[in-house]
C-alpha cells in the first residue's frame, strides 16, 4: 500500500500548451477516482502512473520515490483495462497466473493465490475455461483477478465497467470496491460516469480539458462544487446568476433575478465584495413549488416528465431554464401553470470563480 | 493536493527518458534497419552510382534516352497501360458478377477466380505458350475443326504478353473491387433508389464513386506489376525495359544496364509513393458496416446460359494448369504437330527424383528458399512489430526501406545484387556474393521480406496493444512480452507470410536468371533451360510440382487465416 503523487505533471505535444497539467496526491489505501468527460486527460494521467506514458514535465512519485522514468514492468501496478486485455491464447488460470509467473512464484503458492483471487471475484472453478467462453462480466472479473493476484502496490482501473450493461455495472462496482478494501489496495479509478464515481470513491478529482477542477470527497463534490463545471457535471444542477449584496463568515447574501434576496453558504474568499457576480448552484430536488408571494423565483412550467416516484418539470424564469424534481403529487404543477419556486438556502452553494 | 516541498521541476525529460517505456522497440530497430540498409538500400544506390561509370553518366543516360532503351521504356509503359485496362474490365466485371448475382456454378467460379495467382510466373507463361502460340493446343484444335490456318488464332508478340498479363493480373482488380463491393453500405443504394434514381443512375452516381479507391489501387498495383513483368516478354520475345536490362547485361555493357535499372527503379518507387499517398487520402468510407445483401437470382433459361458461362470461364481458368499437368506426362520430343501430346509416360517424374542432376535444381531452390525465408521471418516480423509500436518520428524511413523491394522489379533486384556484391568495397564491407550460391538466398530474402512484413503487420493490427501493456504492467520485460504474448498471437500471420515467401522463393525466376551461379541452377532457370532444349515434358513436370506446392500452401494458409491471405501472392 503506497501513496501516489502526480507531482506538478504536464503532458504536451510539440510546442503546444500542455494538454494535461495536474498536481494530485493519492493517499495510501485510498480509492481515488479521476472523473471527467471524454478527452479530459484522465486516461493520460492513469497511463502516466502505469508508466505507458511519460510526463513532459514534473514527476510521478510512489510514496516519496521518483518513478517517472521507471519502465512499466518495474512499477508493480495492477491494471484493469476498459476492454479487459485478457490474453486470448491462454485460459482463465493462465491469465491470472501471468504476473505470478513473471515473479517466479512457487508452484504451490501460485495455485493457492490463483484460487484465492478467482474466489474473491466469484469465479472459483473457472480456471480451465477459455477466455472466449466467458461473458463480458466474467471477463471483466478475470481482468480484476489478474490485477489483484500480484498484490500490486497500486490498482489501476481504466473505465472497467463501460462495456457492461447497467445492472451488471452496479453489481460489479460493489465487488471492485469490496475487493479493494479486503486487499487494502491503493486504487486509482478512471471513469466518465459520475454516479459510478460517487458510489465507489473515497475521493474524486473532477477534470476538464486536462485541468483539475476539484479534488474532494463525493459528498463535498456534490454539495460544494468548486466551479460551475463541477456543479453541472456532477448530477443535475440549476446554476443561477446572482449579485452579491453582503458578505458574511462562510456565507453570502445574494440578489436573484427578479430581485429576491437569499442567504447561501459560500467558500471563503476575502476578495469577494458587494456587487460581485456569482453563480448559485441549486440542485433540482432542492427546489419546491410554492405560492407565488412566498417564492424566490417565479416561472412558467414547461414540459413535465413522470418517472414513477417523482416528477421532473422544466420551468422558464425569464431567460433561465430550470429543472425541478419533486415527489409525484396530485397537485403537482402542469405545463402552462405559473409556479413559484423556493428552496432551503442552507443547502445551496455559491460557486466560486 | 499537497506535493512534497523539495521538488525540482520544470526539467524536460531527455529523449532516453521519454522512450524509457518502450526503449526495446528502438534498440531492436537499429539492427533491423542496418540489415535493410545493407541489403536493400545500399545495393540500389550502388547500382545508381555504377550507372555513372563506364562511358560516364552522360553517355549512359543519353544512350538510354535516345537508343533502344527509350523505346523499350515506351513499350513497357504502353503494355502496362493496356494491361491495366484489360485487367480492370475483366476483374471488375467478374467481381460484380460474383458479388451481386446468384446463378448455378457461382461457387465454383468463386474458387477458380483467384486460381491464376497460384501459377508460378514462369510456368504460367509457359502454359500460355503451350495453349495459344501458333504451335499451341487451341490454334491447332481450331485449325483441325475449321480448317483455317492455326496462325489466325495464335497469340504472339505483344498480343501474347497482353494475354498473359490479362489472365494473371486481373485478380488484383477482382480482389480489390470485391472487397470494395462487400464493404459498400447497402443503405446507400436503398437511399438512392428511395430518392427515385434508376439502377443505372445509382451505379453511375453512387456505386462507382464509392468504388474509385478500389479501382485506383487495383490500377496502380497492376501497372507496377506489369512494368516489372519479365517472363511474358521473354517468352514472347517483346523488348520491354526489363528484357532490355537483361540483354544489355548479357552483352556486357554493365553500366548501361545499371542506368536502365535505375530508371526502372525510379518509375517503380514513384508508383509505390503515389499508391501510399492515394491510400492515405482515400475519403469514401461507409458509415455503417457492410450488410449482407441479397443477390439477384437468375431464373428460367438464363440459368442454363449462366451455368454454361460459368463452366466455360472455369474451364478457361483451369486450362493453364491442366495443360501443364497433361504435358508433364508427355514423352519429350514426341509432341510435334498434334493438337495434344500423343504419348504419355511417368518417366519425367521418375527422372527428376532419381537422376541427381535433375534433382539438383529442386534442392537448390528449396534449400535457398528456406534460408531466405528464415531471414525474412526474423527481419520482416521484427520490422512489422517495430513499426506497429514506434511512437517517435522517422517511422516512414523504415517503412519505405522494407517495402522498397516490393516495388522494385525482380530484374532490378537481381542487377542490384550482382552490382553491389561483385567485388569488395566500402558499402558491402568486403562481402562478395556474385557468382556464388549465397547470392540466391540473399536475393530471395530481399524480394520476399515484404511478404512476411505485411502479413505480420496485418496480424498485429488485429491484436489490441493493451494486451502488451497488460503484460508489461504485470511485470513482464519487453522480451518476455514478445515471447509470451505478441509472438503467439501473430504466429499465424508470420507463418502465412513465411509460407508465401517460401513458395515464391522456390518458383523465383526473374531475379534468379540475372544472378544464378552456373554450377547451381535454380528450379525456374532449369525449367527455362529444358524448354530451350525442347525437353518440354520434364519442364512441365517441374512446373506441376511447383503448382502442387503452391496449392498446398494456399490451402494451408487459407485454413489458418480465414479468407484474407490469398491476396498476398504477388509475383510476376
Amino acid at each position: 500500500m503506497i501513496s501516489v503523487s502526480l507531482d506538478r505533471i504536464e503532458k504536451s505535444y510539440g510546442d503546444n500548451p500542455p494538454t494535461v497539467a495536474a498536481d494530485i496526491r493519492i493517499e495510501a489505501g485510498e480509492f481515488f477516482t479521476l472523473l471527467g468527460p471524454s478527452g479530459c486527460g484522465k486516461s493520460t494521467m492513469l497511463r502516466m502512473i502505469a508508466g505507458f506514458l511519460q510526463p513532459t514535465r514534473g514527476r510521478i512519485l510512489f510514496d516519496e520515490e521518483d518513478v517517472t522514468t521507471r519502465p512499466p514492468n518495474k512499477r508493480d501496478t495492477g491494471m484493469v483495462f476498459q476492454n479487459y486485455a485478457l490474453f486470448p491464447h491462454m485460459t482463465v488460470a493462465q491469465n491470472v497466473s501471468y504476473g505470478l509467473d513473471v515473479r517466479r512464484a512457487g508452484k504451490a503458492e501460485k495455485a493457492e493465490r490463483i484460487a484465492k483471487a478467482l474466489d474473491q471475484v466469484g469465479l472459483a472453478g473457472y480456471g480451465t475455461r477459455r477466455i472466449d467462453q466467458l461473458s463480458g462480466g466474467q471477463q471483466q472479473r478475470v481482468a480484476l483477478a489478474r490485477a489483484i493476484v500480484i498484490s500490486p502496490s497500486v490498482l489501476l482501473l481504466d473505465e472497467p465497467l463501460s462495456n457492461l450493461d447497467a445492472k451488471l455495472r452496479e453489481e460489479t462496482r460493489l465487488q471492485i470496491r469490496r475487493v479493494q478494501q479486503e486487499a487494502s489496495l491503493t486504487a486509482v479509478y478512471v471513469t466518465h460516469d459520475q454516479a459510478e464515481a460517487m458510489a465507489m470513491s473515497d475521493r474524486i478529482a473532477v477534470l476538464e480539458a486536462g485541468r483539475v477542477h476539484q479534488v474532494a470527497t463525493p459528498r463535498e463534490v456534490y454539495h460544494r462544487p468548486a466551479t460551475e463545471f463541477v456543479a453541472r457535471f456532477i448530477g443535475r444542477s440549476n446554476v443561477l446568476p446572482a449579485t452579491v449584496v453582503e458578505t458574511r463568515q462562510d456565507a453570502l447574501v445574494v440578489e436573484l433575478p427578479g430581485g429576491r434576496r437569499v442567504e447561501t453558504p459560500a467558500p471563503r474568499n476575502p476578495n469577494r465584495k458587494a456587487g460581485d457576480a456569482v453563480s448559485l448552484s441549486v440542485r433540482p430536488e432542492l427546489m419546491r413549488p410554492c405560492p407565488v408571494d412566498e417564492a424566490l423565483l417565479v416561472g412558467v412550467v414547461g414540459a413535465a416528465e413522470f418517472t414513477g416516484a417523482s416528477i421532473t418539470f422544466e420551468a422558464a424564469v425569464g431567460d433561465l431554464e430550470l429543472t425541478v424534481t419533486m415527489p409525484d403529487r396530485a397537485d403537482a404543477p402542469r405545463p402552462g401553470d405559473t409556479v413559484g419556486l423556493a428552496w432551503d438556502g442552507e443547502r445551496t452553494w455559491a460557486v466560486g470563480e | 493536493m499537497s506535493a512534497p516541498a523539495t521538488t525540482p521541476i520544470g526539467v524536460r525529460p531527455s529523449l532516453s527518458e521519454r522512450i524509457a517505456g518502450d526503449r526495446f522497440v528502438y534498440l531492436l530497430a537499429i539492427p533491423v534497419f542496418l540489415v535493410l540498409l545493407y541489403f536493400v538500400v545500399a545495393p540500389m544506390l550502388q547500382t545508381a552510382i555504377f550507372s555513372f561509370d563506364g562511358k560516364g553518366a552522360a553517355v549512359n543516360y543519353s544512350t538510354f534516352f535516345t537508343g533502344a532503351s527509350a523505346s523499350a521504356l515506351g513499350l513497357s509503359v504502353g503494355i502496362s497501360l493496356a494491361s491495366v485496362l484489360l485487367c480492370g474490365v475483366i476483374g471488375t466485371l467478374l467481381a460484380v458478377l460474383l458479388t451481386r448475382f446468384d446463378f448455378p456454378g457461382r461457387r465454383m467460379l468463386e474458387v477458380f477466380a483467384i486460381l491464376p495467382m497460384a501459377l508460378p510466373p514462369l510456368i504460367g507463361t509457359v502454359a500460355f505458350v503451350l495453349l495459344s502460340s501458333e504451335s499451341g493446343v487451341v490454334p491447332r484444335a481450331l485449325h483441325e475443326l475449321l480448317g483455317a490456318p492455326a496462325s489466325l488464332f495464335a497469340a504472339s508478340g505483344i498480343g501474347g504478353v497482353l494475354l498473359v498479363h490479362a489472365f494473371t493480373m486481373y485478380p488484383y482488380f477482382y480482389l480489390s473491387v470485391s472487397a470494395g463491393l462487400a464493404g459498400l453500405d447497402s443503405s446507400l443504394e436503398t437511399a438512392s433508389a428511395n430518392l427515385g434514381a434508376r439502377k443505372a443512375r445509382t451505379w453511375a452516381k453512387v456505386i462507382l464513386p464509392m468504388l474509385t479507391p478500389a479501382l485506383v489501387s487495383g490500377a496502380l498495383l497492376t501497372f507496377m506489376i506489369s512494368m516489372a513483368s519479365f517472363t511474358a516478354p521473354q517468352l514472347y520475345n517483346v523488348q520491354t525495359l526489363t528484357m532490355q536490362i537483361v540483354s544489355t547485361r548479357t552483352s556486357g555493357d554493365h553500366s548501361l544496364a545499371a542506368a536502365q535499372s535505375t530508371v526502372l527503379s525510379i518509375v517503380s518507387i514513384l508508383f509505390l509513393v503515389s499508391m501510399r499517398w492515394y491510400q492515405g487520402r482515400r475519403v469514401h468510407r461507409s458509415l455503417s458496416k457492410g450488410v449482407q445483401r441479397d443477390r439477384a437470382v437468375s431464373r428460367g433459361p438464363v440459368r442454363y446460359l449462366a451455368l454454361a458461362g460459368s463452366l466455360l470461364i472455369s474451364a478457361l481458368l483451369l486450362a493453364p494448369v491442366l495443360v501443364i499437368v497433361l504435358v508433364s506426362f508427355s514423352v519429350d520430343g514426341a509432341w510435334t504437330t498434334q493438337v495434344l501430346p500423343p504419348q504419355y509416360t511417368l518417366a519425367n517424374y521418375t527422372r527428376i527424383f532419381t537422376d541427381p542432376k535433375s534433382l539438383l535444381p529442386i534442392n537448390v531452390s528449396v534449400q535457398m528458399s528456406v534460408l531466405a525465408t528464415i531471414a525474412a521471418v526474423v527481419i520482416g516480423a521484427a520490422a512489422a512489430w517495430i513499426i506497429a509500436r514506434w511512437r517517435l518520428g522517422g517511422k516512414t524511413l523504415l517503412d519505405i526501406a522494407i517495402m522498397l523491394p516490393w516495388a522494385l522489379p525482380g530484374t532490378v533486384i537481381g542487377v542490384n545484387m550482382v552490382t553491389a556484391f561483385n567485388e569488395p568495397n566500402a558499402a558491402n564491407l568486403g562481402l562478395v556474393l556474385t557468382g556464388t550460391l549465397w547470392i540466391l538466398p540473399v536475393a530471395y530474402f530481399v524480394r520476399y521480406v515484404p511478404l512476411v512484413f505485411r502479413s505480420t503487420g496485418a496480424s498485429l493490427d488485429t491484436i489490441d496493444p493493451s494486451l502488451e501493456e497488460a503484460a508489461r504492467g504485470l511485470g513482464a520485460s519487453p522480451v518476455r512480452v514478445l515471447r509470451t504474448v505478441t509472438v503467439p498471437l501473430v504466429a499465424k500471420g508470420i507463418l502465412a507470410g513465411a509460407l508465401l515467401a517460401f513458395v515464391d522463393g522456390v518458383g523465383e525466376y526473374v531475379a534468379s536468371v540475372v544472378i544464378y551461379p552456373s554450377q547451381y541452377v535454380p528450379l525456374s532457370v532449369e525449367i527455362f533451360g529444358r524448354i530451350y532444349s525442347s525437353e518440354i515434358g520434364t519442364a512441365a513436370a517441374y512446373g506441376t510440382l511447383q503448382i502442387a506446392l503452391i496449392l498446398i500452401v494456399l490451402v494451408v494458409s487459407r485454413a489458418m487465416e480465414g479468407r484474407s491471405s490469398a491476396g498476398a501472392v504477388t509475383t510476376v
